[in-house]
């Protein structure tokens, strides 16, 4: 039974991508870009990301602690996230941000926006 | 053996033995003329207590709604603990809670948490632990318990001739850094503290050691030696702490420093894992690690006797 309900869960997460990837296509030239960053073993991981201004960070705590990811300065922060819960943040504007966990401090990561590639053709 | 665990016999002698060099209980606290002192075991201590002593009791780290692996059930096991009290021979003078009441700073979890620990009926001290002020408008710790306290839920109290100072290590705390009392607090503290007499038996209790146990993991308090330079005067000082859900004790000069077991679920010694997360440990040992600390103040003596005395073994 699980291994069935896992093959259909799958299966529907595989058609929302396909959905949802199609669904952007036609606006590929403008498509919003996503990354993802996981806390784990009380760190971030990856540490440091770079991304292009108008990325959207996804982090996803996999701990059985919950935490926080939290600008150093302020310029963005979330709640308390309990295990699997998610935080998401677009940056639109290049610079570097700095950010950590409010609850274990020594947890720290950066993340690197540049300015978007005219045109993507970086990509 | 190659490996740490046997799966068919369970957690090997080896691992065993790791767990039980840390392994506490409660700590039964002993203030004896000054400088406090751990008498071993809870029968030991309630021996050598006499009835002029103060003893209270130590309980940390609950995690009301914490339930994953680690332990399912940290609501049984608070009530255990709680059990546990009322069954000493000794009825303690009052109770501190040392932090991480709740898990996820949840209305129900402070509720669950208060209907268990009130039927102890006795008086309980808080301070807050980081897992009490994640709530998002960080109110309902205060509301609760910082009645009469001062900024973040600092504030002091005497017993029996001993100055208890309940402080908070949990706020503000900054990027890349322990935990942090700040400068509103350090100051608050110099007012405390001014004009008491260096006789003063001084109990110290906060969420997060106010000692360096093991930085790498957050475990150790920053701007901390400014406030045990104010202590330095004192002949008695004794720290009592959570956050590390394990006993660890120091004694430095005049100061001993404490850290109490959870009574919710188990984290691993310093380093020995990847990350200080909830560790999972065999189902029949869980309350061996779990526990509450007794503490007596004798009168004439120059220790507190602090006992840790486990759920269960």
């Amino acid at each position: 039974m699980t291994k069935i309900a896992k093959h259909i869960r799958v299966a529907a997460i595989l058609a929302a991508t396909v959905f949802a990837a199609a669904a952007t296509l036609p606006a590929a030239s403008a498509r919003a870009p996503e990354t993802e960053v996981k806390i784990d073993n009380f760190a971030f991981a990856p540490q440091r990301i770079v991304v292009q201004a108008g990325t959207t960070v996804t982090w996803i705590n996999a701990d059985d602690a919950p935490h926080t990811v939290a600008s150093s300065t302020k310029v963005f922060k979330s709640g308390a996230l309990d295990t699997e819960d998610k935080f998401s943040f677009t940056f639109t504007t290049p610079g570097t941000y700095e950010y950590f966990c409010s609850l274990h401090p020594h947890m720290t990561g950066t993340v690197v926006v540049e300015a978007a590639a005219a045109g993507n053709a970086a990509q | 053996m190659t490996s740490d665990h046997d799966e068919t016999q369970g957690v090997s002698r080896r691992k065993i033995l790791e767990c039980m060099t840390w392994a506490g209980t409660g700590v039964l606290w002993t203030i004896a003329g000054g400088v406090p002192r751990s008498t071993g075991l809870i029968g030991e201590a309630v021996a050598a207590a006499e009835p002029s002593g103060l003893t209270f009791l130590q309980i940390s780290d609950s995690h009301v709604g914490f339930d994953k692996p680690a332990n399912p059930n940290t609501i049984g096991t608070l009530e255990e603990a709680i059990n546990k009290i009322k069954a000493l021979p000794v009825k303690p003078a009052f109770v501190i809670h040392t932090g991480d009441i709740t898990h996820l700073s949840k209305l129900s979890e402070f509720d669950d948490a208060d209907r268990i620990i009130s039927q102890a009926r006795l008086d309980v001290h808080y301070v807050p632990g980081e897992h009490d002020v994640i709530d998002p408008e960080q109110k309902l710790y205060r509301e609760r318990y910082g009645h009469g306290a001062k900024g973040a839920g600092w504030y002091s109290f005497d017993a029996n001739g001993v100055h208890f100072i309940g402080l908070v290590n949990v706020v503000d705390l900054k990027a890349g850094g322990l935990g942090n009392l700040g400068n509103d607090q350090l100051e608050w503290l110099e007012n405390d503290l001014r004009g008491r007499s260096a006789s003063t038996p001084i109990v110290v209790f906060a969420h997060i050691p106010l000692w360096s146990v093991y930085p790498q993991w957050g475990w150790g308090t920053d701007d901390a030696a400014r406030a045990l330079d104010q202590l330095k005067r004192f002949g008695s000082v004794t720290v009592l702490n959570g956050h590390i859900h394990q006993v660890m004790q120091k004694v430095e000069g005049n100061v001993t420093f404490h850290t109490a077991m959870s009574t919710a679920f188990v984290q691993p010694a310093p380093g020995a894992q990847p990350s200080p997360g909830p560790m999972k440990v065999a189902d029949d040992k869980l309350r061996s690690l779990l526990g509450i600390t007794d503490v007596t103040f004798k009168r004439g003596q120059q220790r507190l006797a602090i006992v840790d005395q486990p759920l269960q073994g």
